[in-house]
């Protein structure tokens, strides 16, 4: 029977967070490239938590954006509110979190997708990969339709093999009821992929017109909003914000819970996948922690079109009964109306320990994987697992070096890292405390990390290139002139430092010293120092912190240095470890297991020893002198 | 290059001839300038012409150590091929380990096992036939500090380094699950809370430093194992060195070991004897003589004694025991002096020859003290000519874990600057993670999960 067959150079299954950051880096590097998804309409579809970004997730955005990617500018243009997360600590950990229109977001990335030269967009199940002598050659999808490439990107997300759960009710589909991927899985596992079945959740949505918001506090955005993206004019993005509400379970509802706890298939044994324990279930978090009176309940509204609005903190697979009961004991619920319920949803994914950190599959070249099917969790994780394995799909189609970011440039770069290096038993959550340099890897410094190699990718344009290296001088500059300004200890001096309730000074010092102090800033400081040239508003903020900061930004440095030791000594690949006697038994076999590209990474690897660094060191330096 | 600047004691831990501490890496001038002082005083060696040697003093701030003399050797004319600063100071275990702490206090790192090594290969001032006996090297050294790392600490005091890192760890897990989830933890007011938590971790880290510095932490000594049949007399042997000697006796009764370790002070050179008559009585009586397990204590000491009852026909026991000694640190004993003899010196002696072994034999009588002077004699005469010492690694291990203690120290100290400061609590957990970081260097554990996993047990976070 005569069937399609196309050629396209990059073939991406998925359109999802991961799949339209793959697909558009691909296109936008000049590749042919067709992204398939279940449903056009689900392109970029929010199914959890109506927001992007958040702690350490805000992070990610803002580095996908500073390389090139799409999502800062995509939630810049549809956000309903935004606020940066912990603006009274350090730099380091603030964060942006910005509630979306999931529908406007969706429809605008789909916009984007369909709008972008080169990118060919299919509504279609892909059922089978095409691997020939360990080289991925295209996929083949449901009505036996053939697609060639030379690279294939999988971002499958929580489609595959998918089923929903609450109480005894079983549905197989993937998530808000959408179509399933089935066949895919059994692809996967011919070919050597070893798959794991790992659980997420999601609260009920209730009608707004059935909620009480006098019982509830009003929680506001913030009156100056950020943008994410480097390219997001500030002016644009200050807009009319919709507020979330906060309320609090009580002991009826923990009891209503604990009642019922039996007919929650998460405790009766019938859901088998591995859930995150960063994002428990409400009846998780009744159990474990027993002693908490409360647990805080987020209302936050899922769009300006539509009533829903998103229970946060308290995703469920109990029964639809209790889910009625459990809801309407919080204040303000007492009436819900449930639109839709909550449910836990199984899906398969990959050992995450079979890719390259660019990605790349070790068995099957060409084939990358990026997103929620690699073990992560979370929109923004896809993205930025969806557009570095986008990125290396291209290199190595253009047959260039590939992109690798390492924990010491970047929050991506500890995503993967942990991904590919550490045992992951559930889904992967981003978080500040994973970044080991977290002082260095800000999110008001992406651009200064990362757009250089955006551009040198061909990712960012010139303009931005150049104002980034400019910037980067203007800060250098600024930081060495103000270490030498000179401030004498006299009247206006004194009377400055009184305003802002600082010590006076007993002699002369230098303006950075006074930034230094923790009620002082650059910017305070302007009438004492008449020399200041004018700078824009981000070259200051960048001054301010490398001043207040220095002690602590030059003590990470100075770990990263003995950190890039290790990882610039590269290790051989598909390298046969038990060539090396010397390594214990459990070294040789997680080596061989995870094969690490260099001893920094194999260093990480649970199960080696510093010991069997040294050995391995010295066995490297063996080889290179032969 | 490696880079970092390492420090080890280069000879052997005796109390004979001179001792050599040796630092190799970058900074290796900088800290020799910091503690060397001149007759004159004004000389500063890194200023010297490589491959000369220096007449002067090691100081600790005021405090003059020794008189020593410095030889130094600039990159990459050296055993490691960096800079290079050997100290020869006079022998003396406490001299070479007050030199090696001062010069990590000032700046270098105790080495890692087999560190000195592993750089001069990767150098390439090792050729590469040799490869291998490098990488052994690394191996043994290592399996031996992992040992006395887990083995010869104090019970009390890995349970004490527990409780501070477990401590340290929920203060991290509490700041950052209040930073990942900022709406759900409130860090309102915590800076006051954790400066008294941090008073009360310094301090018992402090308490930590002291025992380091008076009772060690680690039991540093000669590690001797008393070998021999059941009823050949070593328990009465041990008991008489214990009680004639008033040795500070001091019983571990490890959770993980079922031996009786005893320290015995001899003219003060510290013994630390284990007892295999121990593991002898709780074995089954019907298994023969536990062989293999006197063969792993053997594996593990500096000096063998190996008891003989004379008063018996030796047999096949005594045999295997006798292969065992071969390249060993060993003396035998002839027991039962006072009994009827069965075997004499003299025909010891042959048999020894035998075995190709020749080892002193002192006759003695466990029971009656008869002999005694001659073996503590011939022990401290062993060790005066540097044929038995005191095992480098535990030393280093010691100097080893005083750094970490002290790097905790100073991580705290930062901690509490921090809060002094009144800088935003992010800044706190970072050098509280050194911290625990240091503290885990000394009972030998990673961070691994921990903090993750202590987040995510101890605090409710998500959506």
């Amino acid at each position: 029977m005569p069937c399609v067959v196309e050629t396209y150079d990059v073939c991406v299954v998925g359109a999802g967070h991961a799949g339209c950051e793959a697909a558009l880096a691909c296109a936008r590097l000049g590749l042919e490239t067709i992204v398939f998804t279940v449903s056009v309409e689900s392109i970029a579809l929010m199914p959890c938590n109506p927001n992007i970004g958040g702690s350490s997730k805000g992070h990610l955005v803002k580095e996908i954006d500073a390389l090139g990617g799409q999502m800062g500018i995509n939630i810049d243009k549809t956000f309903i509110q935004s606020k940066m997360l912990n603006i009274s600590k350090g730099p380091a950990v603030h964060s942006l979190r910005a509630q979306a229109d999931k529908a406007e977001y969706s429809s605008l990335m789909r916009k984007t997708l369909e709008n972008t030269e080169g990118l060919t967009l299919r509504q279609a199940e892909v059922t089978e990969l095409i691997i020939e002598d360990g080289i991925a050659k295209g996929v083949k999808t449901f009505s036996g339709a053939t697609y060639y490439s030379k690279s294939v990107v999988l971002c499958t997300g929580t489609y595959l093999k998918a089923r929903c759960l609450y109480g005894d009710i079983v549905n197989y589909t993937g998530p808000n009821g959408l179509q399933p991927a089935n066949s895919l899985s059994k692809s996967l596992e011919d070919n050597n992929i070893e798959i794991f079945r790992f659980k997420t959740g999601t609260p009920a949505r209730i009608d707004k017109r059935s909620l009480d918001f006098s019982k509830m506090q009003e929680q506001k955005g913030d009156e100056k909003v950020v943008p994410f993206s480097f390219t997001t004019n500030p002016e644009d993005v200050q807009i009319d914000q919709v507020s979330c509400w906060l309320t609090y379970t009580n002991e009826k509802t923990h009891k209503i819970i604990k009642e019922n706890l039996d007919r929650s298939p998460l405790y009766s044994g019938m859901i088998e996948g591995t859930g995150p324990r960063y994002c428990p279930s409400i009846e998780d978090k009744v159990v474990k922690f027993a002693d908490k009176e409360r647990h805080q309940v987020f209302i936050e509204p899922e769009g300006l079109y539509t009533n829903e609005m998103y229970v946060g903190g308290m995703s469920s697979s109990l029964p639809e009964d209790v889910q009625y009961q459990m809801y309407r004991s919080v204040p303000g619920l007492e009436n819900a109306k449930i639109v839709r319920n909550a449910y836990a949803i199984e899906y398969d994914c990959i050992n995450p320990r079979q890719l390259y950190p660019t990605l790349e599959f070790k068995g099957i070249k060409g084939l990358f994987s990026g997103g929620q099917f690699n073990g992560s969790s979370g929109y923004e994780e896809a993205a930025a697992q969806g557009f570095i394995a986008g990125v290396n799909a291209a290199m190595s189609v253009l047959g260039k070096e590939p992109l690798v970011l390492d924990r010491s440039e970047s929050y991506i770069g500890v995503l993967i890292d942990d991904l590919v290096t550490k045992e992951n038993h559930e889904p992967y959550r981003m978080m500040t405390s994973r970044a080991e340099y977290r002082l260095l890897l800000r999110q008001d410094n992406a651009d200064l990390r990362l757009t250089k190699k955006g551009y040198a990718l061909g990712l960012i344009g010139q303009e931005r290139y150049d104002w980034v290296v400019e910037k980067e001088r203007l800060i250098d500059q600024e930081v060495e002139r103000i270490g030498h300004v000179n401030i004498g200890a006299n009247a206006q001096v004194q009377r400055l430092l009184e305003e802002h309730g600082s010590t006076p000074l007993k002699t002369g010092t230098t303006l950075a010293e006074l930034i230094r102090r923790p009620e002082l800033s650059y910017e305070v400081l302007a009438e004492i120092d008449p020399q200041r040239p004018e700078l824009a508003s981000d070259v200051i903020e960048q001054v301010n912190i490398h001043v207040k900061y220095d002690g602590y930004i030059k003590r990470q440095l100075k770990q990263v240095k003995e950190f890039k030791k290790l990882e610039n000594k590269k290790l051989p690949e598909n390298f046969d470890y038990d060539k090396v006697q010397s390594l214990r038994i459990e070294a040789r076999q997680k080596l061989n297991l995870y094969q690490p590209v260099n001893v920094g990474q194999a260093s990480r690897i649970s199960g080696v020893s510093p010991a069997d660094i040294s050995v391995l060191l010295v066995y490297l330096e063996q080889q290179n002198r032969k | 290059m490696e880079g970092d600047t390492i420090a080890a004691i280069a000879t052997a831990m005796t109390n004979s001839g001179i001792g050599i501490v040796r630092i190799s890496g970058e900074e290796s001038f900088a800290v020799i300038d910091k503690v060397y002082k001149s007759r004159t005083g004004d000389k500063l060696l890194s200023q010297m012409p490589s491959h000369t040697i220096h007449y002067g003093y090691i100081y600790d701030g005021d405090k003059m150590i020794d008189e020593v003399i410095v030889a130094i050797m600039k990159a990459p004319n050296s055993y490691t091929a960096e800079d290079t600063v050997e100290i020869d100071c006079h022998g003396g275990i406490l001299v070479m380990k007050r030199i090696l702490e001062t010069v990590v206090k000032y700046g270098a790192r105790p080495a890692e096992p087999g560190e000195f090594t592993k750089r001069a290969f990767l150098n390439g001032r090792i050729d590469l036939s040799q490869a291998e006996s490098v990488i052994d090297v690394i191996n043994a050294k290592n399996d031996f500090a992992l040992e006395s790392s887990l083995q010869q600490l104090q019970g009390s005091v890995k349970e004490k380094v527990k409780e501070i890192r477990a401590k340290i760890i929920h203060e991290i897990a509490f700041i950052e699950s209040a930073l990942d989830d900022p709406e759900h933890i409130s860090l309102e007011g915590y800076g006051e809370k954790l400066g008294h938590i941090i008073t009360e971790i310094s301090e018992e880290i402090e308490g930590l430093l002291s025992v380091s510095d008076n009772g060690k932490l680690l039991k540093e000594g000669i590690r001797t194992v008393i070998i021999g049949k059941p009823n050949a007399g070593k328990s009465s042997l041990l008991n008489v060195l214990v009680g004639k000697e008033r040795a500070i006796v001091t019983d571990i009764p490890g959770t993980t070991r079922d031996i009786i370790e005893e320290q015995v002070n001899l003219d003060g050179i510290t013994l630390n004897i284990v007892d295999t008559a121990g593991i002898r009585e709780t074995e089954d009586a019907v298994e023969k003589i536990g062989v293999e397990k006197a063969k792993e204590y053997m594996d593990k000491s500096d000096l063998i004694i190996y008891v003989v009852d004379s008063s018996v026909h030796l047999d096949k026991d005594d045999k295997e025991i006798l292969e065992l000694l071969q390249n060993r640190k060993a003396m035998i004993l002839l027991n039962k002096s006072d009994l009827p003899q069965v075997i004499s010196e003299q025909d010891f002696k042959e048999i020894l020859c035998g075995y190709g072994l020749s080892l002193h034999i002192i006759p003695i009588s466990a029971k009656g003290g008869d002999g005694l002077g001659a073996l503590r004699n011939e022990i401290r005469q062993m060790f005066f000519e540097g044929e038995i010492s005191y095992n480098d690694e535990i030393c280093i291990t010691n100097v080893r874990h005083k750094a970490a203690l002290q790097s905790a120290l100073e991580s705290i100290r930062l901690v509490e600057h921090s809060i002094a400061q009144e800088m935003p609590e992010d800044f706190y957990s970072i050098d509280l993670m050194s911290a625990y970081e240091s503290l885990g260097n000394i009972i030998g554990e990673t961070v691994g999960e921990d903090l993750v996993n202590e987040i995510f047990s101890k605090f409710c976070m998500g959506k």
